[in-house]
């Protein structure tokens, strides 16, 4: 199917700012400088400095960056460090998250845990539907921005990592994802519709400056697990996160927005994966993790893990964002022309 | 293969249909979907009827000394489960 509009220009983002030694060696490698001594096992994990230099090594594997050759996505030096940091990241992680009990019925009841809706929840959505501000909405949007504007993008990496009906099934959701042939339905689409219609930049890569640590460090697993073979049971406990749990947040999202007086070119981002991803909810269980554990069951334990490592990343985004509003601050390192202006209010 | 449409009856949600497919309400008004699976809401709780959108989900009242993880859920991509 052919998009009814002109294709939008696809420019590299620029290189973000450093935020510490490690994304400084990440940058200047990119930029083809002499080598910065950096080493990952002394930087924080989940700070800002780790996981802008991780986020910036696997850019190269999607859109790259402007004035940086394409071939430094297989740059030795450049693997060499980024395989150090995922080393520091993941084992963060698996020391943070409790491990499964290496059962298929352990992984089961791990995303049955996602299908429980609470009556009243605290997450950003749930300030958001019950009284967020306009400015607190478009920076939600920017923060999801990094993750939407490429959506289903890290996870099909794991296609070729599977086989027979999970595969299918899986490619049948990324399918949707991508706007089931209509490149004016994709999802990433309709994300810079949504921005333009709430006034912020579409640009691909406009907000990685603004994004904090917890934001990268979201979209950073999703990478991490999408990038390693060994990791694709997590890509699909990470995947499985997402589909089963965006049906309610969206709706949130969508009154949210009604009630602030969004134009419906806005609300129909999160309109439409009210009742898409209530149909990829059944889909990922019974044709994507069902078959996949049938036919892999040593893969229980790191679906756990892309779960439970999901939430964990997914909690402390919301602390961070809610924190911030909490103190009438904002959520971003740059804050948005509209956001309250405080001292200390960059983060 | 006989060219029989499947229809598949989920044990906890709504019933799958694969194709697109008009439905037919009891006003007479007719909703299409074009999905290439459509969700059609059997628990006559959605908001979005006659499509499902989760809302036959079980619902809990959440502790807020409660950290097992299974409480809230906050994912409209990735999330935030809720307690504390």
């Amino acid at each position: 199917m052919l998009s009814r509009t002109a294709p939008p220009r696809v420019d590299p983002p620029p290189l973000p700012r450093a935020r510490g030694p490690l994304s400084a060696a990440v940058l200047a490698m990119l930029r083809g400088e002499p080598p910065l001594r950096a080493d990952p096992a002394d930087a924080d994990p989940y700070g800002d400095d780790l996981q802008l230099a991780l986020y910036c090594c696997y850019e190269l594997h999607y859109r790259g960056f402007a004035d940086v050759p394409d071939d430094r996505e297989w740059e030795p030096g450049l693997l060499a460090l980024r395989r150090e940091i995922e080393r520091v990241f993941e084992r963060a992680l698996r020391a943070d998250v409790p491990s499964g009990d290496g059962t298929v019925e352990c992984a089961m009841r791990e995303l049955d845990t996602l299908l429980v809706e609470p009556v009243e929840g605290t997450g950003p959505s749930w300030h958001l539907r019950r009284d967020g501000e306009r400015w607190q909405l478009r920076e939600y949007v920017v923060h999801r921005s990094l993750y939407h504007l490429k959506e289903a993008d890290p996870q099909a990496w794991v296609i070729a990592r599977l086989d027979g009906p999970a595969k299918a099934a899986l490619v049948s959701v990324e399918h949707d994802e991508y706007g089931a042939g209509d490149p004016d339905r994709m999802h990433a689409r309709l994300f810079a519709d949504m921005m333009g219609a709430l006034e912020l930049s579409t640009a691909y890569g406009h907000y990685l400056d603004a994004a904090p640590a917890a934001t990268l460090a979201e979209v950073n697993f999703m990478s991490l697990c999408g990038l390693h073979r060994r990791l694709r049971g997590a890509l699909v406990g990470q995947f499985a996160t997402v589909e089963l749990t965006s049906s309610p947040g969206s709706e949130r999202l969508v009154r949210a927005m009604r009630r602030l007086g969004c134009p419906e070119r806005a609300v129909a981002f999160y309109d439409e994966h009210v009742e898409a991803d209530a149909v990829h909810e059944q889909v990922v269980r019974h044709g994507v993790i069902a078959p996949l554990l049938a036919a892999e069951p040593a893969l229980a334990d790191d679906i756990v893990f892309g779960v439970r490592g999901s939430g964990f990343l997914g909690d402390r985004f919301g602390d961070l964002v809610l924190d911030a509003w909490a103190g009438g601050r904002s959520s971003l390192r740059t804050p948005l022309p509209d956001a309250p202006r405080l001292v200390g209010s960059t983060r | 293969m006989d060219d029989a449409r499947e229809v598949v009856i989920t044990a906890d949600g709504p019933v799958l249909i694969t194709g697109p497919v008009e439905v037919v309400l009891p006003d007479g008004r007719r909703v299409r979907s074009d999905r290439p699976v459509t969700a059609l809401c059997v628990c006559r709780r959605s908001r979005r009827a006659p499509f499902c959108d989760t809302s036959h989900r079980r619902k809990i009242r959440t502790n807020v000394d409660d950290a097992s993880g299974t409480d809230e859920e906050d994912r409209a991509q990735p999330h935030r489960t809720a307690a504390r």
